[in-house]
């Protein structure tokens, strides 16, 4: 069994098309005046200007956490650069020598072109060395060489967050 | 000889004050203002970005960026385009609304108005029905199928508008018994049992309302804008034009806009009058009045662009039922009605 869809008719007043014309324009100046007076309805982003903010748990640009005493806590596993589905991360491992810690990465570079944002890498890290919660997404850049980034600018990243640094390797 | 040379230097700087301080100053702030008054309607803010250094004064800027713009943009021709009509059509688009300024008073007497002819009304119905060829030839020129289609939309939807156009400043003619412009003003400075100024609009309501949509489907915007109908046919008559030849499409529909505000000003809101006020000359009320003029256009110019704005694209179909079966009968019952009145109120 159907049913009867109702479908009320035009009033009169709605058929002779101005009057709602007038109604239309009253609710266009409305809208107007109260624009004009204190961006009421704008939910315009000024995006240069006015940043978004990010979810807590947003994954941004990687970075790389520090020791206390300012090294990496990277030991070169190489467990990220496995985990990775993108294979984004290149990682070349150098001894300190005579040291508890005793790997180091000379060379840690993740291709922000290629990364597909995942975080297997935060997941995959089992010193807590390579964080996604930058707070700052990968900006566009001229050439592809330049969205290689590399340690140091990872090692950067990690030094401005306010997040708890150190871990002692004991 | 000194006079002659007077009268004709007189007669240029009222030309240069008027067409390219007045209309095409205003013209070109529209490109800006439509733009911004829409945003802040659909609660956006437009455009804003255009800046010299620090300075970007809310986007005013965007009007001089844009003709910078248009100029270094590649100026197009089909190469199965009729070479000469396609040149042709953007000036026919933008010199006959500009040529209707010649005849719209400004203020009081001789001084306000480029020429100040007995035929105004006639000179302006004459020339907005000459406004079509620059839409059509360009369409033609084009050699584009959406562009003739575009053409086709525009011819008949302005033929069909101007008979209202004209129908309706009919009942105007009658009751003020003028069709120049200046004497229509004149005939306005009267009021009406005492507290109402005899106005065109308090004359002939349905007159204003009929008129003012008519005029804007004249003038090819929205919801009128069916010869340019972006989602259907590109962009209609105008679709293969570039650079400053585009611009001056665009250009000739501000002018409209303006040319519209002033006539219906003129027509319908009682020009230069202000209301209660005696017209007795002395420099400080020609001011005022002149000023009141230019309000009423300003106040006109937004009515057309909250239209705009508010209406939704109708259907072409939908265009012509409008034009032909609703707004043709009501303005000549009302020219009808006009009669009867007026020869019941004056006698035969």
């Amino acid at each position: 069994m159907g049913y009867k869809v109702n479908r009320p008719e035009f009033t009169l007043a709605e058929n002779a098309y101005f009057v709602e014309m007038a109604k239309g324009i009253g609710v266009a100046t409305k809208h107007l005046v109260e624009n004009l007076a204190s961006r009421k309805h704008t939910v315009t982003r000024e995006y240069p200007e006015q940043q978004p903010e990010y979810a807590a748990r947003y994954r941004g640009q990687h970075r790389l956490m520090l020791r206390d005493d300012g090294r990496a806590r990277c030991v070169a596993c190489m467990l990220c650069s496995t985990a990775c589905p993108a294979k984004c991360i290149t990682i070349q491992a150098g001894d300190y020598g005579d040291d508890q810690v005793e790997k180091y990465p000379i060379k840690f570079e993740i291709d922000l072109l290629v990364c597909v944002y995942c975080g297997m890498c935060e997941e995959a890290c089992p010193c807590d060395a390579i964080r996604m919660d930058s707070g700052v997404h990968a900006a566009p850049e001229l050439h592809r060489a330049a969205s290689r980034v590399g340690k140091v600018d990872l090692l950067r990243l990690g030094e401005l967050s306010i997040a708890q640094q150190g871990g002692t390797f004991r | 000889m000194g006079s002659t040379l007077h009268l004709v230097g007189f007669a240029l700087l009222k030309i240069t004050l008027i067409l390219l301080v007045f209309v095409m100053g205003v013209a070109t702030v529209l490109t800006w203002l439509e733009r911004k008054y829409s945003a802040f309607m659909q609660d956006r803010i437009g455009p804003n970005r255009a800046n010299i250094g620090k300075l970007r004064l809310g986007g005013l800027l965007h009007m001089i960026a844009d003709p910078i713009k248009m100029i270094f943009k590649e100026d197009f021709t089909p190469s199965e385009a009729s070479p000469w009509l396609y040149r042709l059509a953007p000036f026919l688009a933008v010199v006959p609304p500009m040529v209707i300024f010649a005849v719209i008073p400004f203020g009081p007497g001789d001084a306000f108005v480029i020429s100040n002819a007995g035929i105004g009304m006639l000179f302006i119905l004459a020339l907005s029905s000459l406004g079509v060829y620059g839409a059509v030839i360009g369409a033609w020129a084009s050699n584009n199928k959406y562009s003739l289609l575009g053409g086709l939309r525009t011819s008949a939807q302005m033929i069909s508008y101007e008979v209202t156009i004209g129908l309706n400043l009919v009942g105007v003619f009658m009751i003020y018994e003028s069709i120049s412009l200046q004497g229509i003003i004149v005939e306005q400075g009267d009021v009406l049992f005492g507290f109402l100024p005899a106005w065109g609009i308090v004359l002939q309501p349905v007159a204003f309302i009929l008129f003012l949509f008519a005029s804007v489907a004249e003038s090819k915007r929205a919801p009128f804008d069916a010869p340019e109908g972006d989602s259907e046919i590109v962009a209609g008559y105008h679709l293969e034009y570039s650079s400053m030849k585009f611009a001056l499409f665009a250009l000739g529909e501000f002018i409209e806009v303006v040319g519209i505000a002033c006539i219906g000003a003129c027509v319908f809101l009682g020009g230069w009058q202000i209301p209660w006020v005696q017209h007795t000359g002395g420099i400080l009320l020609t001011a005022a009045e002149v000023g009141i003029f230019i309000a009423k256009v300003f106040f006109l110019i937004w009515l057309q662009m909250a239209i705009r704005w508010t209406a939704p694209r109708f259907r072409y179909d939908q265009v012509m039922r409008l034009g032909w079966k609703y707004m043709l009968p009501i303005s000549l019952a009302n020219i009808l009605l006009t009669g009867v009145v007026l020869y019941l109120v004056k006698g035969a």
